[in-house]
């Protein structure tokens, strides 16, 4: 048997995986998109798992996405949400997490506003730890999930033209996204205000553009990201109106370009903000398919990353075949 | 200091023409248990599994002149030694053709051994519907087993010791069609 790679204990970001241990998630979320097409849908890779689910920041899609991908594992889960627990209280974030532990959990899938908290949990408790968003860090599902549905549309990754649109500076969606694309070899390009944009992006070897005009003449795949309204008040645009009139993207903005370009978006969507409605549900939206192909992305990392003992590793080598 | 390398002695127990005639056996044989191909459904189970399910359903839709359905199975996320360290296997296409209730469903795999493929590809159909019977078919039975499952139809049975193994080929994947015991 040929070695695969495999993801170790944590998965926190893409920015210090392979290109292989990315490939390896995408491959493996393939085939579990049938389980949720399927009467029963569920198998028990995971029975006898227990995963909390610690939500420090609010979220729907991504907590749901997470617990309908444990539960088709057949993994018992629970959800802790910063309000209403013992974290409102004053109780530490690794305090929380060791007893957590204590009561003998296996995962742990965290979002939390600190930036580097999934990996600062990772190194002090046993459980696997996946990152849900930390920060304006990294969201790695989202960017797996996004990669799975591009490779889906096109059949591949490498090569194509991929431009984040938006608020980048903020987005831990685009950071992860840029680090997914780039290792699976797309050119990758962003486009916003400046305000929206981190200094010295260039240096990674991203495209810049400044107008939303360059940018859909440019690419195959337009990745539109939230802009985010809560950030409003500090000035980084002049307006949610003149933003639209500047960046939104539309179809009479789309229809001057000749390629017919995949629209995404992480969700949630300001409609008439960031993206126009007729995009949004347009016939080249793939936004739909990124929440479908999200729950196989966080099955196939679960999966991966469900370990066990090593010594039950050998006794299993040994009666294999 | 380093172990000389392990020397390999294969003993070919089927050869291209062994192999095909014990196919078309089994192909008839499946017929006969089945009572015809009214309610008959082949489940090859990954991977070498599903090719040849796919073989005894070209040989029975000659013989029959009509359709077999058959479809594929991984059992990789039923398996019961998935609590280890390391790569996780591969997991393959599993493709279920329509309920399979009430149906009579076969299941095809290259090797019987321990049984705890077929434990886990019975669990997995289960999840499926509810066949009125499900038949074990296998191209070796190589002994040794650690649950009480046995085959409905075997192609060739062997003596295995638990070191040795025993490697099937098929045309499709592997370029050419022999069963081989490696000790």
């Amino acid at each position: 048997m040929t070695a695969s790679p495999t993801l170790g204990k944590d998965l926190t970001g893409l920015e210090h995986m392979t290109p292989e241990q990315i490939r390896l998630i995408l491959d493996t979320a393939e085939p579990f998109k049938e389980v949720s097409e399927r009467p029963i849908k569920k198998v028990p890779a995971l029975r006898g798992k227990t995963i909390v689910n610690l939500f420090f920041e609010a979220s729907t899609r991504t907590r749901i996405s997470f617990e309908f991908a444990e539960k088709r594992l057949s993994a018992d889960t629970v959800n802790v949400a910063a309000t209403g627990s013992s974290v409102s209280k004053g109780e530490t974030l690794v305090d929380t997490a060791r007893n957590l532990e204590a009561m003998r959990i296996d995962m742990v899938v965290i979002r939390h506003p600190s930036s580097g908290a999934a990996e600062f949990l990772g190194n002090r408790i046993d459980s696997n730890v996946i990152n849900a968003g930390d920060g304006k860090h990294e969201h790695p599902t989202q960017a797996l999930l996004d990669l799975l549905t591009i490779r889906d549309k096109h059949g591949k990754i490498e090569g194509l033209k991929v431009c984040l649109v938006g608020d980048v500076l903020h987005s831990r969606v685009a950071r992860s996204n840029l680090w997914g694309l780039t290792k699976l070899g797309a050119e990758v390009a962003v486009c916003g205000p400046w305000t929206l944009l981190p200094r010295g992006i260039e240096e990674l070897g991203v495209k810049v553009f400044s107008r939303i005009e360059e940018a859909i003449e440019w690419a195959d795949v337009l990745n539109v990201l939230r802009l985010q309204l809560e950030r409003m008040e500090k000035g980084f645009i002049p307006s949610v109106r003149e933003y639209y009139r500047v960046f939104g993207v539309t179809p009479e903005r789309l229809e001057r370009s000749p390629k017919a370009i995949t629209i995404m978006h992480p969700g949630p969507m300001n409609r008439g903000v960031e993206i126009d409605s007729r995009v949004a549900d347009g016939p080249h939206s793939v936004i739909l398919d990124q929440v479908t192909n999200g729950v196989a992305v966080r099955m196939a990392v679960l999966y991966l990353l469900a370990g066990g003992r090593a010594e039950l590793a050998d006794a299993a080598k040994r009666g294999s075949e | 200091m380093p172990r000389p390398p392990k020397v390999e002695e294969r003993t070919t127990l089927l050869d291209a023409r062994a192999m095909s005639r014990a196919l078309q056996r089994m192909a008839v044989e499946i017929l006969e248990l089945a009572h015809g191909t009214d309610d008959l459904v082949l489940i090859g189970i990954q991977r070498r599994g599903v090719e040849l399910a796919d073989r005894i359903a070209k040989l029975i839709e000659k013989s029959e002149g009509t359709d077999v359905p058959r479809g594929a199975l991984d059992i990789t996320l039923y398996r019961d030694d998935l609590e280890t360290v390391g790569p996780k296997p591969v997991i393959g296409e599993t493709r279920i053709p329509g309920d399979l209730t009430d149906k009579h469903a076969v299941i095809v795999d290259d090797v019987l051994y321990t049984g705890r493929t077929v434990r886990a590809a019975l669990d997995e159909l289960a999840d499926f519907g509810r066949p009125k019977r499900i038949s074990l078919c296998v191209l070796v039975d190589r002994g040794r087993r650690e649950l009480p499952i046995q085959a409905d139809i075997v192609g060739k049975s062997v003596k295995t010791e638990a070191g040795e193994r025993v490697d099937v080929q098929v045309e499709e994947l592997d370029g050419r069609d022999q069963v081989d015991v490696i000790r």
